[in-house]
């Protein structure tokens, strides 16, 4: 059995290897002598780059992210509920139907809330800046 | 189903030599006949794509370089060497690591989305018998390694210190993950109907009762959710939004250059074959001929089902997904950020749960 498992140590290495070679080939075979000057700055379209881009980004990343995570933890212990759903039947049915529906009831609450959307259009609480998203009537 | 490693080790054990050195042996030369297939796979893939890009938008594609004296020009063979000697031109690019990228990160990066993808060739069956390792947990191992390549890409964006690659990096992670839901979602289904997580007892359960596309009506949506979300995975057009050219430049390929680069191009083609052959294994019957579900055949052509032919149909089915895939590149145009996370999380994604408690319903019943 773990003879199966051998060979993902054995191909990590290998890929190591199997990049190695032809990037020496490349160091070997490329031009290095005319590096340096503008050709190292980032690209920024011809412009100069402003400032570094290690900036703050969307943080809408980060709850796609969040919910991803739940997600994919689901899924993993419902693998080896379907292996043996066969032989257990109906009980197995009403277990990862209360599992899942947990999950439903937070799915329906994140959707509920807009953060599935990519561009979020209407806030409820909207004040200063963000007044003019303030949803009209019905929710606030 | 035996793992070609084992048969190998079977067949060589007549000469006495220890198990401990043999093993690592005949699997270096296994992992190295894999990276060829990557090699040849990427060759042959660009080609096509190029060619079956030229001939839906009625141009000629790559028509002068051609290979052996073999020119071609605009016959449909023509430019035949065209990737050949793209693939030499990029070994001789100079290489590039702009001055205030993290290095060390950069580098890094191609080789952990290259092993995400080579890793994932071990336990995939390209037939019966032909798989590097036979694991009773295959079609898991596929799920969790092709997932391996999206901190490649997140490394890859955030390394270059460009804001064009870590906005593309930001979008490839987002989508990639999103889509991975509905392809698990999608597989539960198959293992739950089947009952084995092992390749082989998959298509040994199509080969029993019927392909599992066919088996009801939820697994054959099930085949199309999982189908376009590999698309969305591979980040091909419709869903090519972290690459977006007209936008983003390249995505987070934007300060890769030379062979770093084609480390990229190699392991997209790769993913595109992966998904292509579990799609086939695992909804399409593998290894098994199409001839069997018509009953329409004399007993005579079934030889076409034997094992040594198992490999045809398994890339047969696996090509004719390619294809679809080249040809929805040129008749989609591409989505907008917020409309591929509205078809993941609010399409997909319930459709797949709804999916999922219906086949189990569907399972209980009958």
């Amino acid at each position: 059995m773990y003879q199966d498992f051998l060979p993902i140590i054995i191909f990590t290495v290998l890929a190591a290897v199997l990049i190695g070679v032809p990037l020496g080939l490349q160091y070997l075979l490329s031009p290095r002598k005319n590096k340096g000057g503008d050709k190292l700055i980032s690209y920024e379209c011809g412009e100069l780059p402003e400032g570094s881009a290690w900036v703050k980004f969307n943080i809408r990343f980060y709850v796609i992210a969040l919910v991803f995570l739940i997600f994919d933890v689901e899924i993993v212990f419902l693998f080896p509920w379907a292996v043996v759903f066969q032989d257990l039947g109906l009980l197995a049915f009403i277990e990862a139907f209360i599992f899942v529906l947990i999950l439903v009831v937070g799915f329906i609450y994140v959707w509920a809330k807009g953060d599935l959307d990519w561009v979020k259009m209407n806030v409820r609480y909207g004040k200063g800046r963000y007044a003019n998203l303030q949803s009209k009537g019905e929710t606030s | 189903m035996t793992s070609i490693v084992d048969s190998l080790v079977k067949s060589f054990s007549s000469f006495n030599l220890d198990i401990a050195v043999l093993l690592p042996v005949i699997t270096l030369i296994g992992g190295t006949v894999i990276f060829l297939i990557m090699a040849v796979n990427a060759l042959i893939a660009v080609y096509f794509e190029r060619k079956i890009s030229a001939f839906m938008q009625d141009r000629l594609g790559p028509m002068e370089v051609g290979i052996f004296g073999f020119k071609g020009g605009k016959k449909f063979w023509g430019g035949i060497g065209q990737t050949l000697a793209d693939a030499i031109k990029l070994l001789v690019k100079e290489d590039i690591l702009p001055n205030n990228a993290d290095k060390f990160l950069m580098i890094l990066a191609p080789f952990i989305i290259f092993t995400g993808a080579f890793l994932t060739f071990i336990g995939l069956p390209f037939a019966q018998n032909i798989v590097i390792s036979d694991f009773n947990i295959g079609i898991f191992y596929i799920f969790a390694m092709s997932s391996i390549g999206v901190i490649g890409v997140i490394l890859a964006g955030w390394s270059s210190n460009n804001k064009w690659s870590l906005y593309g990096s930001m979008r490839a992670a987002a989508q990639i993950i999103s889509y991975e839901i509905p392809i698990g979602l999608s597989l539960l289904l198959v293992v739950l109907v089947a009952g084995s997580l092992h390749l082989g007892d998959i298509v040994q359960w199509q080969a029993d009762h019927r392909w599992f596309i066919f088996h009801s009506p939820f697994t054959f949506l099930a085949f199309f959710i999982f189908y376009i979300s590999t698309i969305a995975e591979t980040n091909r057009t419709p869903f090519d939004i972290p690459e977006a050219e007209s936008e983003l430049v390249a995505g987070w390929m934007t300060e890769y250059s030379g062979f770093r680069w084609a480390l990229f191009f190699l392991s997209e083609y790769a993913n595109m074959l992966i998904v292509s052959i579990v799609a086939s294994i695992v909804f399409l019957g593998g290894w098994l001929s199409p001839l069997q579900i018509f009953n329409i055949f004399p007993d005579s052509w079934l030889i076409l089902d034997g094992p040594a032919i198992g490999l045809f149909w398994v890339l047969f089915k696996a090509v004719i997904l390619i294809f679809i895939m080249m040809w929805f590149r040129w008749t989609f145009p591409r989505l907008r950020v917020d409309q591929l996370m509205y078809l993941c999380w609010k399409v997909f994604i319930p459709f797949a749960l709804a999916n999922l408690f219906l086949v189990s319903l569907w399972e209980l019943i009958f």
